[in-house]
Formats: C-alpha cells, structure tokens, sequence
C-alpha cells in the first residue's frame, strides 16, 4: 500500500516524537516501505552543527539507527532553508513532492490555544498535502 | 542513500573553509521553555538584561522627561562636536579597508565555503539591502539634504545662491548646486555603506565559513578568544539590541509623524497624537505580518514592492521633471562628489563646522549606531557572495543609486528654488521656514499628478519604515537568542510588537528626541568597535582558502 514513508524530524526533540517513530518502524515493516528521516534546518550555524553538512550527517547517523533498530531501509534527507521557523510547512510540503513520497507520519502536539493563531505543522501539512498524512500524538 | 537538497534553489555549501575550534554550543546558554501555550528558546542573559533596561529607559525617559532631555540633549550635540576627528577619521578607515579588500587577495573569499551559491537573486538582495537599511532615510532626506546644503549649510565654505532678502546670486548658483548635490552624495555614498559592509562582512565571515553564532560578538572571536562567550560578548550583544530596538522605535515615533504631517498637507487630516498612534499600530501591524510570513514570504516580498513602487516614482519625478538638467546634475554631481570626497572627508582644521558636525558626525553616529542591525541582516542574506562581490555590490551599487536618487529629487527641487523662489514650496519649507517632514511633498507639490504622486510617497514611506521593522525584529530575535535563526515564533511576534509599543509609549509620554540622542550616542563606542572589527575580519580573512 505504502513504499516510501516520510518521517519529519527535529533532532533536538527525539523524546517528543518517539512514537510516531515507532508507528512509522511499524508501517514500514507491514508494507516493506522505505523510510524517508526529513529534517528542516537552516544554513546558519545552529546547535545541531556549525554547518548544514554537519546537521546532514547526524540526520544520516540517526536514519542508519533507527533502521538497525527496526529492520527497515532508513534513508536521510536534509532540507536547507532561509528561514524554517517561518517557512516550515512550504519546506515539509515541497519535500513530500521531492522525495515522491505516499505517506507521511509525523508527530504533533496535543491542540491548545496558540493552534487558534498558528495552526500546526502537521494540520497545515495534511490539509494541503496530496498525499496520506498520519498525525501521532506524541 | 542519504541526500542534502534545499528549497527555493539553496545550495548546500561546499568545499574548504577555516572552521573556529571552539567548545561553544550554539544555545547552550539559552533557556528553553514554555510560558501558558507559547514556547520560548531564549539566551541567558541577553535576552532578559535587554529587556528590562530597555523597559528601564523607557520609564526613565517617561518619569523625568525634562533631566532625560537635558541630559541626552546636551550628549549628542557633545559628542559630535567633540569627536568629530574620530567619527571623520574611522569612516575614512572603513571605505579604504573596504576598497583594499576589493583588490586584495582575500576578496577572492567567498562567504559559506569555496563552492558555496549565492541565496538570493541580485534583484532579491538588493532590494533587502534598500529596504533594511536606507530606504526611509532616502524618502526623507532626498529632498531635503540637496536644497539644504546648496542654500544654508554652505559646506566647504561653498556660498549660498540665495541672499538675505531671498533673491539669487547668480555668480554662486553652479557652485552651490553642485555642492548641495556633492555634500548630500557624501552623505549617503561610500561611507555609509562602508560602514554597513565592515559589520555585514565580519558577521557573515564568521558566521558561514568560522561557524560560530548569527550574532554581533561572534566577530570578536580573534580578538577576545573564548571570553567572547562570557560577559564581553553579553555586552556587546545587550548593546546591540538595545541601539537596534530604540533605533527602530524612535524612528517609528518620528515616521508616524512624518507620515501624519503628509496626510494633514494632503488631505487635511488632523496631525495628533492619535493619529500617529494609530499610524504606529497599522505600521507595526503589517511588519507583524510580514515577520510572520519570514525571510522569504514576507520581508524579501515587501522590500521588492517597496523598491519597485520607489523606482516607479523615481522613473515619474524624472521624467515630469526638467530630464534634461537632473542628467546633467547626476553627472556634476558626482563629479563634485568625486573631487570633494577629500576635503569633505578630512577630520581636521575645518570651518565648516556646522556642515561637519550637525551633518557628517551626526550621520556617521547615526549610521554606526544602526550598523549593528544593518550589517546583520545584510549577512544572514550574503551567503555565498565572494569578498570581492560582496564590496562590490553593498559599497559601490547603492552608492550610485543613492547618487541618482539624491539627482533626481534634490536635482528637481534646487531646479524649483533656484527657477521661482517666490513660488517654490520647497523653499518655504526648507529655507524660510524648517519642516524637514514636508519637503517631499512640497517638491511633488511642483509637479503633475502631485496628490497621487504624494499618497504615494506617504505610502512609501509607511512600507520602508515596515520593512526596518521586520527585519529589526528578525536580528533582535536572532541576538537574543543566542545567534540562534529558528527559535519560536512568538518571539519574533513579542520583539515586533514591544518596538511598536516602545515608539506609541514614547510618542504618547514624549521622549523620542532624548531616546533617538541616546541611540545616537551608541555611535560613539561602536565606532571603536568597528574599528576592532576590521581587524578580526582582516585575521579572520587570512586563514581562509582563496
């Protein structure tokens, strides 16, 4: 049903996405699917690396483990962009295209009143996306 | 298969460059966290001492309006007299380092790595240098500065055209014309962009190819090493915020009431504080939607409309103008320009003294004090220009557009005084009488279309002082939280809207004058600190692959 999964990730929040992790390892087991490890960071030095190969490389180390872990193909992806506070869901929808992936799994908050002045990426991404999208809560 | 890719054509840079080993932790000093249901990624103590001192002089300015006013009256006036060698002598410094890095071997370097791709189109980047940093001043002062030069300010020594009782001198008029023009080009030429690139240049240096943090202390690092980590760099830092935040708000404060000088001139509509109130909420209303929108959906669409509507009436006033004579006048202009950068630039043994002080320390404290902020939204969208390119287009092409523009509109209305001075609105309101906020229109007010033409200019100037908010309120985010370029939104919405609330609480309890003179004053240490500057960037320089 499903061949190439995309998972969004923030490596500074692994604990807050663990489940959707695992429903994503669970998914890609069942259909035999490849998973598609997205992260979002900017070309700036950041607390994840001084530059964007850095970041690309702990995207890389973090696909290969979870695919040890789980015994699914994992690969990376790293999406440089000007300004992802802002323009996160943009990046997170054109990647969806560009990696041609079917289904998205990614984790989102529980709602609460800052969803009523900025909607959640998640929400936002499965609303226009054209693909599945599968929000965990996390 | 693991793979890179960007969106909107970023290229992931490559190829060799001199990374800083250092144990600093990007964010390791920031407290992140939630307050109610809105998460805040903060450096710790930039952040919160910034804040609260800013809030400080607020109150300060507020409860003692006349000692504030007193004080920071008597300061700015002070330190332009008596440091004008200093301000003179370390802009001079700026524009030759920048020229000698033009053709030294190190503007072969290129900003993000030696295969690095530029982020922006030339359009693009262009249009966000404008509009970040010039933008207003040129609405403001392109009418103003020529006329005022040419007739009253007599720079060099260079007489007025116009005598006591209001009549031309002929024998003073082509000297005087092209010296208004020069001593304006001077002005808003080489020196001020070279100070906007000394701080653009360093922060992106280190920035991109060192990898230390988006922030003003980052440039420091040869110098002070690991102490920049510490209180050093909180200082630096906590400055820069400060003379970012008041620069902005002050001048939100006094373009509001430009604007509402505009809309009485035009449409009769009342000039008070509650207009200006709400000129102030609309202004910061849009730069909170274009924050939102970010770098590229919001601040880089607007600064584009912005210069194509300030190009369009560029084009118009050229065109409805006398075309002939403003060509001739960008040519005499900047040939002016070019034979009295010398004696206009040279600290010492000067008589001109109110042309020198008044203007040229000023505007050299003005434009140091807004360098901080400048200079770091010039680097966050620099990426991946060589040195060389990167000079090249910051110092000399707005140098020569600020030349036309400074043409075009002070060319029109010298033209406008100097054909009917009885007749010219721009001589009542420049030289009989001073109200700098009308010279604009007045100049309009002299050719076709004039009503149309000045909503335009009003609404011109409302979108410039929008897009100095926007992208203020993007590197005040980015400083406070240490250097960090994703922290959440609801910082960026607080930082917008505490400038705003600073500009009405300022304008409603006066204290503009007092705060703007203190921002000003900031100048002073940050002309040593540029100083410092160009020699980080010089040893940053040296280290890295050509």
């Amino acid at each position: 049903m499903f061949s190439n999964i995309m998972v969004p990730v923030d490596l500074r929040h692994l604990d807050r996405v663990s489940t959707s992790l695992q429903v994503a390892a669970d998914l890609a087991r069942l259909y035999s699917a490849r998973v598609c490890y997205v992260g979002v960071a900017s070309a700036e030095p950041s607390d994840l690396g001084h530059r964007p190969e850095e970041v690309a490389a702990l995207l890389s180390g973090f696909a290969k483990a979870e695919a040890d872990r789980h015994g699914h193909r994992g690969t990376s992806h790293l999406v440089i962009n000007h300004d992802p506070t802002t323009e996160l869901d943009k990046a997170l929808h054109d990647t969806v295209e560009q990696i041609g992936a079917d289904l998205v799994v990614m984790a989102t908050h529980v709602p609460n009143v800052t969803d009523y002045i900025w909607a959640s990426h998640g929400g936002t991404l499965a609303l226009h996306s054209r693909v599945s999208v599968m929000l965990v809560r996390g | 298969m693991d793979e890179q890719d960007s969106t909107q054509g970023i290229p992931i840079p490559e190829g060799a460059a001199d990374l800083i080993d250092t144990d600093y932790m990007i964010g390791q000093d920031n407290i992140e966290g939630q307050l109610g249901p809105f998460g805040f990624d903060v450096h710790n103590p930039v952040f919160l001492v910034s804040g609260l001192s800013i809030v400080a002089f607020v109150f300060y300015a507020l409860a003692l309006p006349e000692q504030a006013g007193s004080v920071f009256g008597w300061l700015r006036p002070w330190l332009t007299s008596t440091f004008d060698w200093f301000f003179l002598g370390a802009a001079n410094i700026f524009v030759v380092f920048c020229l000698f890095l033009i053709v030294s071997p190190w503007g072969a370097v290129r900003l993000g790595g030696k295969e690095a791709k530029p982020d922006y189109s030339y359009m693009g980047w262009f249009a966000m240098l404008f509009a970040a940093g010039m933008g207003i001043g040129l609405m403001f002062f392109g009418v103003l500065e020529p006329v005022y030069h040419m007739a009253i300010s007599e720079p060099l020594g260079v007489a007025s055209p116009i005598a006591e009782d209001g009549t031309i001198i002929p024998e003073n008029v082509e000297a005087a014309r092209n010296m208004g023009l020069a001593a304006t080009i001077y002005h808003w030429g080489l020196h001020p962009w070279a100070i906007y690139a000394i701080v653009a240049l360093a922060l992106a240096l280190f920035t991109f190819n060192k990898g230390l943090p988006l922030t003003i202390r980052s440039a420091f690092y040869p110098i002070f090493g690991e102490a920049i980590w510490g209180w050093v760099g909180h200082v630096i830092d906590i400055l820069a915020v400060f003379a970012t935040l008041f620069g902005l708000a002050t001048s939100l404060g006094f373009g509001a009431q430009q604007a509402n000088a505009g809309l009485e001139h035009i449409f009769g509509i009342p000039n008070t504080i509650t207009v200006q109130v709400l000129l102030i909420t609309v202004i910061t209303a849009v730069a909170l939607g274009s924050v939102l929108r970010g770098l590229d959906g919001g601040v880089k669409v607007l600064s584009e409309i912005n210069m194509a509507i300030a190009a369009l009436l560029l084009v118009f006033v050229l065109l409805a103008g006398p075309t002939a004579t403003i060509f001739a006048d960008f040519i005499s202009g900047l040939g002016a320009y070019a034979t009295s950068i010398v004696p206009l630039s040279n600290p010492f043994g000067r008589e001109d003294t109110s042309y020198m002080q008044g203007w040229t320390a000023f505007y050299w404290a003005w434009w140091i004090s807004w360098s901080p902020f400048v200079g770091m939204f010039i680097a966050r969208v620099s990426r991946g220009r060589t040195v060389r390119e990167f000079i090249i287009c910051v110092l000399l092409i707005p140098s020569l557009v600020c030349v036309l523009w400074m043409a075009v509109f002070g060319g029109v209305a010298i033209d406008q005084v100097l054909s009917d001075p009885t007749a010219s609105s721009v001589k009542a309101y420049v030289i009989d009488s001073y109200v700098p906020e009308l010279s604009l229109f007045a100049m309009l007010e002299g050719l076709p279309l004039a009503t149309i033409t000045s909503v335009i200019g009003i609404i011109l100037v409302i979108v410039f002082f929008v897009t100095s908010s926007d992208s203020g309120s993007l590197v005040i985010d980015t400083i406070t939280a240490g250097g960090k370029v994703d922290a959440p939104l609801p910082q960026r919405v607080f930082w917008c809207t505490f400038e705003g609330a600073v500009a009405i609480v300022l304008l409603v309890g006066g204290g503009l004058g007092a705060l703007q003179a203190m921002v000003i004053s900031t100048g002073l240490p940050f002309t040593a600190v540029l100083l410092l500057m160009c020699w980080a960037t010089l040893r940053g320089l040296m280290s890295e692959a050509r």
